[in-house]
C-alpha cells in the first residue's frame, strides 16, 4: 500500500472517512424509531400494574395476558401500594433519574432528583413510605466492585433519607463499621418504621432488620438479597446467590421469620429481582430473556407447583386493589 | 519499501517529530475516540439499556486481565520474532474495531458482552508494545521523550473527543445506544486504515540489525542491558551487545527480564493505587455529589494532555530518570493531599493537576527509557515485558490498598501509600541510574 503516492493515500483516507461517517450517521438516524407499545383496551376490576417496554401499564388481575392499558408515563422501575404510585424515571445520556410519586390517577405529587441507575423500588403497604435503590457507577475500584445507594422518602412529612449508609450497624450482636457497606432492596413493615434490606459488607450479603426512626440496622441472616416482606408480615421472599456466589445466579426462596425455615420456590431459573407478593400465597418476579426483554412470572410461595408466565413482555409488577 | 523512514530520524519530519510518530499518533487519536465513545456509554447501556443488576455488571466488568497480559507478552515477542511490528499492531487495532461490532451482536447476553470487551482489551494489549516499539525505531534516541510526549498528547486528545462524539450520536439516534457501537466501529476502522496507509512497513531488517547469527547490533544502544551470553564480556556497556544480540529467541527475551527496567516498572506499578481509588477518596474527601465523579477524571486528563509533550521534551533535556522520579514525587504528593485536612475545590484542583503530572512524567517517559535500553530486534518484547510488569504490580498494589482502606480507614491508607511512594523514590533512582 505504501507504494501509493501520498496524495493517493490521503484521497483514499478522505473518501473512506466520508463513507464511514455517512454509514454511521445513517444508522443512527434510521435507528431512531422507539417502538411504542399500543394500548389494547381498558382494564376493569382488580388490576396488576406493570411496565411494558418501560411504559406504565395495567392488566386485569383476572386476565393478565389479555387487554393492556398502556400510558405515556415512562419509568425504569414502578411500584404501587394503597393510593401511591412511585416511578423511577429512566436515565438519559445527559439527564439523571428522578423519583416521581403519583396518586392513583397518575397525577404527580412529589418528585426527588436522584443520581445513579434505578435498581429497586418499593412503596410501603400503607402507601406512605417510598424506598428505592440506585446503582452508582462509582468507577468500580476493585475489579468486581460496585456501589449501591438505598434511600427512603416519607411522602407524608416529605422527610428524605438519601442513603442508609450512616445507619448504625449491629452485626451478629456487636457494633460494626466498614467503608464497604452497601445497601439494597428495602421492604417496609406495616408500621412504616421497621424495614428489611440487604446489607453487603465484608464479602457477605446480609438480611438486616432496620429501624428508620432510630437509624439502626441489625443483621438477621447471611446470603439473603432483595427481601420482600409478605402482606401478613410473617415471611420474607428473597433471592440468594447459588453457593454464595452471585456469578452462579440466584435462587428465589422464602424465609419464615419466626421459625427461620427456608422454602425454595419451584422456580429453578436465576431470579435477579425483588419479588412481589401478589397475595399471601403467590410471588411475582421478572425474568429477562436472552434478547433483553422481560417477562413477569409467578410461583407459589410455599415451594409447591410450577412457575407460570403471568404477563409477557412486562416487569415491575405490583397488584392494585381498586 | 519505506526502509528509509525507519532510519533513525525518519524521512518526513514535522517539527522535530518523525512522520511515523505523527501517523501513529493520529491512529491512536482516532482509536481513542472510538474506545472512549464506548467507555462513556457502557455503564448506561448495561444498566439502563439492558437492565443488568449491579452484581451482573460487576462480573462483566471484572474482565479477564490475566489473559490480556499473556497476549501482550506474546504479541510483543511474535512481532519481534517475525519482524513485523506494524502487522501485529494492526491486528490489535483491527481486533478492537471488530469487538465494537461484537458488542452490538452480543445483544443482552452477559457472557458475550464480557467476551467482546475481552477481545477489545486483548487488542489493546496486543498493539501497545509493537506500536511503542515503532515509535522508538522511528526516532533518534535523544528525541524519544519528545516523540512519546507528542504521541501521548494526541492519544489523550482522542480520549477527550470520544465522549463528545458519543453524545452527538445519541442525539442523532434519539438516545438509542446501538448506533454508538456502529459509529465507534466506523471510527476504529478509519484508524486501522490510517495505520495501513501512513505508517511505513517494517518488514525489512531493522536498522543496524543483521540477521546472521553472531553479527552485531549496530549502535548498541549504550545500555549495558543487552548482555552477551557466553561471550565472557557480559556487562561491558556498548560493546556487550556486539557479540550476538541479533537473534530473537525466547532465551534472549527472557534475558531482558534480568535488566533493571523491569523491576523499575514494577516499582512504578506498586506505588500506583489506581484511578478508581484516587477519585473515590477525592470524591468523599471533597464531599462532592456523585455527579461530579467523571469531572475528576476529566481534570486529570486535561493535565496529562497539556503536560505530556513538554515533560517529554524536558526528559530529553535534563534526563529521563529525573522526570520519572519527579512524577513519582507528584504521586506521593497526591496521596499526601488525600490524607491532609485540605478539602473542597482546592483539593480537587491540586489532586487532579498533580495526578496528571504523574501520568505525563511517567507513562511516555518510561517507554522512552525502554527505547534506549532494549535492543532493536527485541524492542517490542522488552516493552511488552515492562508494560506487563507495571500492570501486574498495579493489580497487587490496588488490592493491598483496598485491604489497607478496610483495615485502617481512608486517611491512614492514603498516608501509607504516600510513605511507600516516598520510600520507593531512592530505589527507583538506583534502578534507573545510568539510563539517560
Amino acid at each position: 500500500m505504501s507504494s501509493l503516492s501520498r496524495r493517493a493515500r490521503l484521497l483514499v483516507t478522505i473518501v473512506a472517512a466520508v463513507l464511514l461517517a455517512g454509514f454511521a450517521t445513517g444508522y443512527a438516524v434510521l435507528g431512531r424509531h422507539h417502538p411504542r407499545q399500543a394500548s389494547t383496551g381498558p382494564v376493569p376490576g382488580p388490576a396488576l400494574m406493570v411496565l411494558s417496554n418501560g411504559q406504565l401499564s395495567t392488566v386485569a388481575a383476572a386476565d393478565p395476558r389479555g387487554p393492556r392499558e398502556v400510558t405515556e408515563v415512562a419509568c425504569d422501575r414502578v411500584h404501587a401500594a394503597a393510593a401511591t404510585v412511585a416511578c423511577l424515571e429512566p436515565v438519559g445520556a445527559l439527564s439523571a433519574t428522578r423519583l416521581v410519586v403519583m396518586d392513583q390517577r397518575l397525577h404527580e405529587r412529589q418528585r426527588v432528583p436522584l443520581t445513579g441507575f434505578p435498581n429497586r423500588l418499593r412503596v410501603s403497604p400503607s402507601g406512605r413510605m417510598v424506598a428505592w435503590t440506585l446503582f452508582l457507577d462509582g468507577h468500580s475500584y476493585a475489579t468486581t466492585g460496585f456501589a449501591t445507594q438505598a434511600g427512603v422518602l416519607d411522602t407524608r412529612t416529605g422527610k428524605l433519607v438519601t442513603s442508609l449508609e450512616d445507619f448504625a450497624i449491629t452485626r451478629d450482636g456487636r457494633p460494626y463499621r466498614n467503608v464497604d457497606a452497601n445497601y439494597w432492596g428495602i421492604t417496609f413493615a406495616a408500621d412504616d418504621n421497621r424495614f428489611y434490606a440487604t446489607l453487603s459488607t465484608d464479602g457477605h450479603r446480609y438480611l438486616v432488620e432496620g429501624d428508620l426512626a432510630a437509624k439502626t440496622v441489625r443483621t438477621v441472616r447471611d446470603n439473603v438479597e432483595c427481601p420482600s416482606l409478605s402482606p401478613d408480615g410473617t415471611r420474607i421472599a428473597y433471592k440468594s446467590a447459588v453457593d454464595g456466589d452471585p456469578a452462579k445466579g440466584w435462587r428465589l426462596s422464602v424465609l419464615d421469620l419466626a421459625s427461620g425455615t427456608i422454602n425454595p420456590t419451584a422456580e429453578t431459573r436465576s431470579v435477579d429481582d425483588q419479588a412481589v407478593w401478589l397475595d399471601d400465597r403467590t410471588l411475582a418476579y421478572a425474568l429477562q430473556t436472552s434478547d433483553g426483554t422481560n417477562d413477569t412470572w409467578s410461583v407459589a410461595a410455599d415451594g409447591t407447583g410450577a412457575p407460570r408466565l403471568l404477563v409477557p413482555g412486562a416487569n415491575s409488577p405490583s397488584p392494585l386493589r381498586r | 519499501m519505506y526502509l528509509t523512514t525507519l532510519d533513525r530520524g525518519g524521512v518526513r519530519t514535522l517539527g522535530r517529530v518523525s512522520g511515523t510518530v505523527l501517523a501513529l499518533g493520529t491512529v491512536s487519536l482516532i482509536t481513542d475516540v472510538s474506545a472512549e465513545m464506548v467507555t462513556a456509554i457502557l455503564p448506561l447501556y448495561l444498566v439502563a439499556g439492558l437492565q443488568f443488576s449491579p452484581a451482573a455488571y460487576g462480573v462483566i466488568d471484572g474482565v479477564y486481565t490475566g489473559a490480556t497480559v499473556l497476549l501482550r507478552l506474546a504479541g510483543g515477542y511474535i512481532a519481534d520474532r517475525i519482524s513485523r511490528l506494524k502487522a501485529v499492531a494492526g491486528a490489535g487495532y483491527a481486533m478492537s474495531a471488530l469487538a465494537k461490532l461484537g458488542l452490538l451482536a452480543a445483544g443482552a447476553s452477559g457472557p458475550l458482552i464480557g467476551l467482546a470487551l475481552t477481545v477489545d482489551r486483548a487488542g489493546k494489549g496486543l498493539r501497545t508494545a509493537p506500536r511503542d516499539a515503532l515509535i522508538t525505531l522511528a526516532t533518534p534516541a535523544e528525541h524519544l521523550g519528545r516523540a512519546f510526549g507528542v504521541h501521548r498528547t494526541m492519544d489523550a486528545a482522542g480520549a477527550f473527543l470520544g465522549p463528545l462524539v458519543a453524545l452527538g450520536v445519541l442525539a442523532l439516534s434519539g438516545q438509542t445506544y446501538e448506533p454508538v457501537f456502529v459509529a465507534s466501529f466506523c471510527v476504529a476502522a478509519l484508524g486501522v486504515l490510517v495505520l495501513v496507509l501512513f505508517v511505513p512497513s517494517d518488514r525489512a531488517p531493522r536498522p543496524g540489525v543483521t540477521r546472521t547469527p553472531g553479527s552485531g547490533l549496530a549502535r548498541a544502544l549504550g545500555s549495558g542491558l543487552a548482555r552477551a551470553p557466553g561471550s565472557g564480556v557480559a556487562r561491558a556497556p556498548g560493546e556487550a551487545a556486539e557479540a550476538r544480540a541479533g537473534r530473537v529467541t525466547l532465551r534472549a527475551a527472557a534475558r531482558l527480564a534480568r535488566g533493571r527496567l523491569l523491576p523499575a516498572a514494577c516499582v512504578l506499578g506498586l506505588v500506583t493505587i489506581g484511578d478508581g481509588f484516587v477519585y473515590l477518596v477525592l470524591q468523599r474527601r471533597a464531599e462532592l455529589g456523585l455527579g461530579w465523579f467523571p469531572l475528576l477524571a476529566v481534570g486529570t486528563s486535561l493535565a496529562y494532555l497539556a503536560l505530556s509533550a513538554p515533560l517529554g521534551r524536558l526528559a530529553d533535556r535534563i534526563g529521563r530518570s529525573t522526570v520519572v522520579l519527579g512524577g513519582m514525587a507528584a504521586l506521593a504528593g497526591v496521596y499526601l493531599l488525600l490524607w491532609s485536612p485540605l478539602g473542597g475545590p482546592p483539593l480537587m484542583v491540586l489532586v487532579a493537576a498533580l495526578y496528571g503530572v504523574f501520568y505525563a512524567a511517567t507513562d511516555g517517559v518510561l517507554m522512552a527509557v525502554a527505547g534506549t535500553v532494549f535492543p532493536a530486534e527485541l524492542r517490542a518484547t522488552g516493552m511488552a515485558l515492562v508494560q506487563s510488569g507495571q500492570a501486574a504490580a498495579y493489580v497487587v498494589s490496588s488490592v493491598l490498598f483496598g485491604l489497607a482502606w478496610q483495615a485502617w480507614g481512608t486517611g491512614v491508607a492514603c498516608l501509607a501509600a504516600a510513605v511507600v511512594a516516598v520510600l520507593a523514590l531512592p530505589l527507583m533512582a538506583v534502578l534507573l541510574r545510568r539510563r539517560v
